[in-house]
């Protein structure tokens, strides 16, 4: 997009540009599969490493990913409740990893080092199609699992203190995944710009702390993004009373 | 083709959505499931079972303090069961000695009681006898002098 021909080549800034690849008649962005396919297969081979031997007494890296998996544990307890939250916490741990893994990834690494023909790596979550289809899958899920649970039943949630919340509840239904997609989209791809243009301009120690800032922003949605899903779905499987 | 543009590009842009998001939901999907088997189910199992042993294993340690604490009091109570009974055989053995001292006392004052009786009667029978003969003596000597006078005469 612009200055592509500096010397601080590293530093340049490519934003709306794409990896396309053409597969028959569809187009895919290359660069976020790429992205995620380096980071998902360095997540399931720490994974792989933490389960391979488990014991009793846990140690090493074993060890943190019990606390990982309690600390999913409590996030869907808390969200979703006692009953059903069994069946959503492989759902919501994996949000959770893959929007972590994906930010802080896009954040730690440098991928600009790698040269691409056209557009760069990053975060996948910095794509506005990543997001799009985590926050269609959570409003599928809490739609199942409202359904799964409740039957018809699960539509007297729409009106439920009175009808008078229709039309609030319904576009309830369609705020949620478009907040749920821009809210991560727009902060991975800001903390992205604000580090690449800050890096632009003064490449040494001042994109330091914004750096930080950015892991902290990385982490944070990750946690909101995994919170919300696991709420929208905890709301869809409450009982009224 | 999928893609279409909100900012009027034809090529590109930020908000370029085609077949990557569908690709990339069926990719989290399968993710979901791959995690469940590898991460998720193993991991559950072993904290969930540990867990488990560390409930039981409390609840165990609850069940024997209960015992313990039973058995305390179990003990307790024996012991100061046999306290009262030793106290008791005590305070029997007391008596009983008691008893048997005033018996032997009351044995030794009567034995004393009959010699001394005894002794006085012997005394007594001994001065009457003594006196009787004293007396007979006397009687004798009289009846000799008078004999004697009467003789002579």
């Amino acid at each position: 997009m612009f200055l592509n021909s500096l010397p601080t080549n590293f530093a340049a800034l490519e934003v709306g540009q794409h990896l396309y690849w053409q597969i028959g008649n569809i187009r895919l962005h290359g660069q976020v599969f790429l992205t995620s396919w380096i980071l998902l297969g360095a997540l399931l081979v720490f994974i792989s490493l933490g389960t391979k031997k488990m014991e009793n007494d846990p140690k090493g890296l074993q060890n943190l990913l019990e606390f990982l998996w309690d600390y999913i544990r409590d996030l869907a307890r808390t969200q979703i409740g006692e009953k059903v939250y069994r069946d959503w916490m492989p759902f919501i741990g994996t949000l959770f990893l893959f929007v972590f893994v994906s930010n802080w990834g896009g954040a730690l690494i440098p991928w600009r080092l790698i040269k691409l023909p056209s557009g760069e790596l990053g975060a996948p979550t910095a794509d506005i199609n990543t997001t799009i289809a985590l926050a269609l899958l959570v409003s599928l899920s809490y739609f199942y699992a409202g359904l799964s649970n409740k039957g018809w039943r699960y539509f007297e949630y729409y009106v439920h203190p009175t009808p008078i919340m229709l039309p609030f509840k319904i576009l309830e239904d369609f705020t949620k995944p478009l907040s749920l997609s821009f809210r991560l989209f727009g902060n991975i791809l800001a903390d992205e710009l604000v580090v690449g243009v800050l890096v632009f301009l003064v490449p040494l120690v001042l994109p330091i702390p914004v750096m930080f800032l950015g892991l902290f922003t990385s982490a944070i949605q990750a946690l909101i993004f995994a919170t919300l899903a696991a709420y929208y779905i905890g709301e869809a499987v409450e009982e009224h009373h | 083709m999928l893609a279409f543009n909100f900012f009027g590009a034809t090529e590109g842009g930020l908000f370029d959505i085609n077949a990557t998001l569908p690709l990339m939901a069926i990719q989290v999907v399968a993710l979901t499931y791959i995690l469940n088997s590898l991460f998720f189910k193993p991991v559950g199992n072993v904290v969930e079972k540990r867990e488990k042993f560390v409930s039981n294993n409390i609840m165990d340690a609850k069940n024997k303090l209960s015992e313990v604490e039973k058995l305390e009091a179990d003990l307790l109570s024996q012991l100061q069961s046999a306290r009262s009974e030793a106290q008791k055989i005590v305070s029997e053995a007391e008596n009983e000695s008691d008893k048997l001292y005033k018996e032997a006392l009351e044995l030794a004052n009567n034995e004393a009681n009959a010699s001394k009786e005894k002794a006085r009667l012997e005394i007594e029978n001994q001065t009457s006898s003594a006196r009787d003969q004293l007396f007979k003596q006397a009687d004798d000597l009289s009846e000799l002098i008078v004999n004697r006078l009467i003789l002579e005469k």
